[in-house]
């Protein structure tokens, strides 16, 4: 049984054009799906719209997203948005917007967990505590006491995976947690990412646009084009040899570091041609 | 790094302890002006009319700071004005801050057709002529106390919509409020809770503006004479008075005029040094 099966999913600008068309993935309870696509492809949207924080101007159209077998799209806003609250989490992308700089590192993380479901101060505080220590934030009693501005990059993500993790969701959408990041703290980052989703069995959905990092962390793997999803496989038929030209395009772009005199191999032009004319009226 | 935050504090601390200190020594005069002014404020003794300050020629001790052309002492009156001056300050500037925060704040986090009523509302309003509409204001319903008050809230609460909607969106649109959306958080506990504390710093600066600016509207509107009844002292009352002997005695003008220029310098110098203690990037 799946944890997540987005089905069908239509997502569009209102009064515009299409941003997702007929996405259908599934994530099972404990694994970690790759979501890769080129920029505007919509990786993103996807993310938001299981959560629930789609921008204004966006409207689902059709579909479903069901969460542990019921249909977020059919709950009221409110069940809706305390059932995401409960079992879900994000790891957002850029992490100097993503933590409220009036606030205190500690009130960040434990505020949720008091506030929202229930623990008490003296738990979530010891929980926080824990937390750091397993994002291998050395001194954390004194990283709770400091506000974000004093913080760097690396250990502000470390921060908001820590706090993803806090309440056990069965689901995390990670997306692009390592891109706002500079290459060396990259690989601890997914390290932590990938640690932590084992330890803890959680299900995750990895949105990037970084070949590379999707062969680390993850088990399956959906491309996305145009707002469609072009492929849906595993992390080793994908590597062995992609179904979809597109792919097969996408990954003979990824740049090889072991041989340095290669040139770039940009998704030819007949490629992009075939998949749009694919998406548009397959 | 460490050295230029230093500096930004070091100068933010003076300049926030001397308006403090300033205003805090207007508000003492206020409360306690009866046991402080040295005369009656409203007593004319048309003899020892013009009297110049203490250290001039032919100055009377008992007048430290001269008296105006029908012998009242100018340095009660100034003492009696702070009460009008402070009261307009406080009751209208919290008011203002209030009404203007508040609408603002909806408009900018909550969007749709609530931004666009009180968008409009705003620019509307804004369309009229403010120094117009006061004394338009203030002729409908009378002078007085409660009529100046009325007239700055009315006419000054789209400067605090305007900056606070401003804010509020820049602050909608960051991940933290995503986040705690995705936590679960309800609108208004995100409100609250995650949009407010970095508005704030804006608000405190814009509110001692207001209070700053709430002076000197009731200064003009004491020029003007639309002020409170003529015989009770207001800064802005004297100073129109003294423009007129200004040549004979210039102490009638100066001395208020001063106090009313560090009150308003003041109040908008604390709310800059609040606003670089307050945020917390600076601090």
């Amino acid at each position: 049984m799946n944890y997540l099966s987005v089905r069908h999913l239509t997502v569009r600008l209102k009064g515009g054009g299409l941003l997702l068309r007929d996405v259908s993935l599934e994530v099972a309870a404990g694994e970690v799906r790759g979501l890769v696509g080129e920029s505007g492809a919509g990786k993103s949207m996807i993310g938001k719209a299981i959560l629930g924080i789609l921008p204004r101007a966006v409207e689902i159209t059709g579909g479903q997203i069901v969460l542990d077998g019921t249909d977020l799209l059919t709950l009221p806003p409110a069940q809706r948005r305390i059932r995401i609250g409960a079992t879900c989490a994000l790891i957002p992308q850029d992490p100097l917007t993503a933590l409220n700089p009036s606030h205190r590192i500690g009130r960040q993380i434990t505020d949720r967990l008091v506030d929202i479901l229930g623990w008490s101060r003296m738990g979530a505080e010891a929980r926080a505590l824990e937390l750091l220590a397993d994002v291998q934030i050395t001194a954390p009693e004194h990283v709770l006491r400091q506000y974000p501005h004093e913080l760097s990059g690396g250990m502000r993500q470390r921060i908001l995976i820590a706090s993803a993790f806090a309440a056990e969701p069965k689901l995390i959408i990670a997306d692009e947690p390592t891109t706002a990041l500079d290459v060396t703290v990259q690989k601890q980052i997914l390290k932590l990412i990938a640690g932590l989703q084992a330890k803890h069995g959680t299900a995750l959905l990895f949105v990037t646009h970084d070949l590379g990092v999707v062969s680390k962390v993850c088990q399956s793997l959906s491309v996305l084009y145009a707002g469609k999803v072009v492929e849906d496989t595993t992390i080793r038929r994908f590597f062995a040899g992609p179904a979809h030209p597109y792919s097969a395009a996408l990954l003979a772009a990824t740049p090889k570091y072991t041989d340095p005199t290669a040139g770039l191999n940009p998704v030819p032009e007949a490629v992009l041609a075939a998949v749009r004319a694919e998406v548009e009226h397959g | 790094m460490a050295d230029g935050r230093m500096e930004v504090r070091r100068r933010a601390g003076l300049r926030l302890w001397l308006s403090a200190a300033w205003l805090a020594v207007v508000v003492v005069v206020a409360l306690l002006a009866p046991h402080l002014a040295p005369k009656n404020p409203l007593e004319q003794d048309l003899f020892s009319g013009r009297l110049p300050p203490f250290w001039q020629h032919g100055a009377d001790p008992a007048f430290v700071l001269g008296t105006d052309s029908l012998g009242r002492d100018v340095l009660s009156r100034i003492i009696f004005g702070s009460r009008i001056a402070l009261s307009v300050a406080l009751i209208s500037g919290t008011l203002t801050c209030l009404i203007g925060a508040s609408l603002g704040l909806l408009a900018g986090f909550f969007r749709g057709w609530v931004d666009l009523v009180i968008s409009r509302l705003i620019d509307i309003w804004m369309a009229f002529p403010p120094v117009l509409f006061s004394i338009l204001l203030i002729a409908v319903i009378g002078p007085g106390l409660g009529s100046i008050i009325l007239a700055i809230v009315v006419i000054d609460w789209t400067r605090f919509a305007r900056v606070v909607r401003a804010e509020a969106m820049a602050q909608g649109a960051m991940d933290y409020i995503a986040s705690a959306r995705v936590a679960g958080r309800g609108r208004m506990g995100i409100l609250w809770r995650e949009v407010l504390p970095n508005v704030l710093p804006i608000i405190v600066v814009l509110l001692t503006l207001e209070m700053g600016i709430a002076v000197i509207v009731e200064a003009i509107l004491s020029f003007v004479n639309l002020s409170i009844s003529t015989d009770f002292p207001t800064w802005g009352g004297m100073i129109s008075e003294g423009r007129a002997s200004v040549h004979q005695a210039w102490w009638v003008l100066v001395f208020p005029l001063v106090t009313l220029f560090l009150t308003v310098l003041s109040f908008s110098q604390l709310g800059e040094g609040l606003k670089d203690r307050f945020d917390p990037v600076l601090r």
